[in-house]
């Protein structure tokens, strides 16, 4: 029987630039086949975490391995099995889409490059523009190129930092089709996003911020793990309404979704008890609602920036 | 509304001079070049050269023309580096080694007290005719001032007692084309390949495509050589438009092979792309590696003997100078063009390119950031 092997397993990976300790004690399993979702707010360490599971940077202390190779002494092994894709467009603007394609091709040593490039310009599409300067595609095909020329070498990981940044819904949406496809061939994918939808795509999770692995497991882990329960308040809901009950007792985060309002506590009796207590006479109505993976999310940040800001 | 805003413009101003304290290197330069220019080049340019090695070929040894070697000495414009016979004199004007050869001839002393005005020959490596102009000068005066003394026919006829016949070695018109055309050639490599190659790195990093590279399993020797060979071509095509040009239209002559000036010109080639490879690995953007080439083009420019005599500088000036590429390169070209010197003669001034080279090639596979870090 085949175990799910796991594709990457470092533990208490760590990174200092100068006095800042960017990625503290990073430990992280992801199996094969899987999409493991990285999030975590701007400056978290997500794609610090990336470039060391990639070779790029090399960690100050920690061990594991990716791939099966370690990821301090084999950086070189780790590069040539991996595919890459960096958070701001890396192609050389000043190169056609043929070009880019064939120059990564030849930095791996494909054997069969011309056809490789050939293959990924039709599966691309762009077969009929390969004559087209890279720097003048837009932002979606930009994407869509990256993605294809770090899938040209048969990478068995994906290491995806950020790649729907600027790239509208329905391209998007074909992207994260493409990365379902690509892991169902038993390539493992680790993304990192902003975007909670995406999140919801993963099949598991990590929530990273201030360089520290805060959560992971699936969605409905991280939101069981976050212990909240979460009230929709709607209707005619004045200004000041969120500060307000932000200050009731038992309210833990008030999010707004359009125009509800998402309060969540840890109480449920003393939430209930304190939100009712407030609307009444008022033309608002409740209702109890799933908690939201954006809920959770809100939620751990929240948490570790208190943490941070004072520490106990 | 549109009128001159102070506070605007105050506020354009702070933003200009704290960018500027932030770029430190920008920075660095702005205070380190007119400081290092002003002491380096103050103290180190002279265009009257003088302490010029000179060897001599007695073939007459008496009084008078150990007097005027005395003089020679004593006019700071000679270095008299020993005695020697024609041939060796012969062999050191070609090395380089020394800029004059002075011979007495025999008969030299009987001919003065004769009153018969013998011929001193001077043969002077004219190559840079600035660097013997003065020296020249002050030898057409010697002889009254030395000989006036002794001699009363002298002192009373007012004629110069000897007959200088000075042979401008290599140059024998003295063109100052000859010297700066070649020259030119090892100004303009340098420039442009240090150049060139210092903006191709930087600009990899700039626009980010520099971790796509490091992403791949590519390493720093082929990133750098490879992007070294293109630039090894142009250089190649520069210098051979510029030797056209030397020839066509400034008729300097090409006494030695032609093959062995290519093959020193790729030397050179190779020594300044190292250099401008190493610049952009360290420097973080296109300005910075610019600066950088700056930095390095000013002193090769000056101290090199490009537009300064070499022997004219100090001491301590020619030692850098000596560091520099170009400074080898232009005796290299000097010697291959106009002398018409092989190999044998040029050696010692091949090595030291090399080995430039060499030492920048550590320095650049060391500081070449195969991480991020």
């Amino acid at each position: 029987m085949k175990a799910a092997a796991p594709i990457i397993d470092v533990t208490g990976l760590n990174k200092r630039f100068g006095d800042k300790h960017v990625v503290k004690d990073l430990s992280l399993q992801v199996s094969e086949g899987e999409i493991f979702g990285f999030l975590g707010p701007n400056g978290s360490g997500k794609t610090t975490s990336i470039r060391m599971l990639c070779g790029l940077l090399t960690p100050d202390s920690g061990s594991g391995s990716c791939l099966g190779f370690d990821v301090i002494r084999d950086s070189a092994r780790i590069k040539r099995k991996v595919g890459y894709m960096t958070q701001r467009f890396s192609l050389w603007e000043d190169l056609t889409i043929a070009e880019n394609l064939d120059f990564v091709a030849r930095m791996f040593g494909m054997a069969r490059r011309r056809e490789t490039v050939d293959r990924a310009l039709e599966d691309l599409g762009l077969t009929s523009r390969r004559r087209q300067l890279a720097g003048t595609l837009s932002g979606g095909w930009k994407q869509r190129l990256a993605l294809a020329s770090c899938l040209l070498h048969e990478p068995r990981l994906l290491l995806l930092d950020e790649p729907t940044a600027g790239v509208d819904p329905k391209a998007r949406r074909d992207f994260w089709e493409e990365i379902h496809r690509l892991a169902a061939t038993g390539i493992t994918v680790l993304v990192s996003t902003h975007y909670m939808d995406e999140a919801e795509r993963c099949n598991r999770l990590g929530y990273i911020a201030y360089g520290e692995l805060l959560a992971s497991g699936s969605a409905e882990e991280i939101v069981r793990s976050q212990q909240l329960v979460t009230f929709a308040i709607s209707g005619e809901s004045g200004p000041g309404l969120a500060e307000a009950l932000r200050k009731l007792p038992g309210a833990v985060l008030v999010a707004s979704f359009g125009s509800t309002l998402h309060v969540s506590g840890h109480d449920d009796a003393l939430l209930e008890r304190s939100l009712a207590g407030h609307i009444a006479g008022l033309a608002l109505h409740m209702r109890r609602v799933d908690t939201s993976l954006e809920d959770a999310f809100i939620n751990l940040m929240q948490g570790s920036r208190d943490q941070f800001e004072m520490p106990a | 509304m549109n009128g001159f805003s102070f506070s605007r413009w105050l506020g354009i101003l702070i933003k200009e001079f704290i960018q500027l304290r932030r770029d430190r290197l920008t920075f660095g330069m702005i205070v380190m070049m007119p400081i290092m220019q002003l002491l380096l080049f103050g103290f180190a340019i002279n265009s009257d050269p003088r302490h010029m090695p000179t060897a001599v070929v007695m073939a007459d040894p008496g009084p008078f023309a150990r007097a005027y070697v005395a003089a020679m000495k004593n006019s700071e414009y000679f270095r008299i580096v020993g005695t020697v016979d024609a041939r060796d004199a012969d062999t050191l004007l070609d090395r380089g080694e020394v800029q004059f050869v002075v011979t007495f001839p025999v008969g030299f002393n009987r001919d003065l007290v004769r009153g018969s005005t013998p011929v001193l020959l001077v043969e002077a490596d004219a190559t840079d005719p600035m660097a013997t102009s003065g020296a020249i000068s002050v030898l057409n005066k010697l002889g009254i001032e030395v000989f006036a003394p002794d001699l009363p026919g002298v002192r009373a006829a007012g004629t110069a007692p000897i007959e200088l016949r000075i042979h401008r070695r290599y140059n024998p018109e003295g063109i100052t084309a000859f010297n700066v055309v070649p020259g030119l050639l090892g100004v303009i490599l340098t420039m442009t390949m240090i150049l060139m190659t210092g903006l191709a790195m930087t600009r990899e990093r700039e626009r980010g495509t520099f971790e796509n590279l490091l992403a791949t399993p590519a390493t720093p020797l082929e990133v750098m050589t490879g992007k070294i060979v293109p630039y090894i071509l142009i250089g190649l095509i520069q210098v051979a438009l510029v030797l056209v040009a030397a020839r066509l239209i400034f008729e300097v002559p090409m006494q030695g092979s032609l093959l062995l000036l290519f093959a020193v010109v790729l030397l050179f080639i190779l020594a300044n792309l190292t250099l401008g490879i190493t610049f952009s690995s360290i420097a973080q953007n296109q300005l910075q590696a610019m600066q950088m080439t700056f930095f390095f083009f000013l002193p090769s420019m000056l101290l090199s003997g490009f537009m300064f005599p070499f022997r004219g500088m100090p001491e301590w000036a020619q030692v850098i100078g000596n560091v520099l590429p170009l400074t080898h390169f232009l005796v290299l070209v000097r010697g291959i063009l106009l002398k018409g010197n092989g190999l044998d003669l040029l050696w010692g001034h091949v090595w030291p390119i090399g080995v430039f080279m060499l030492a920048v090639l550590a320095l650049g596979i060391k500081t070449f950031r195969r991480t991020l870090d």
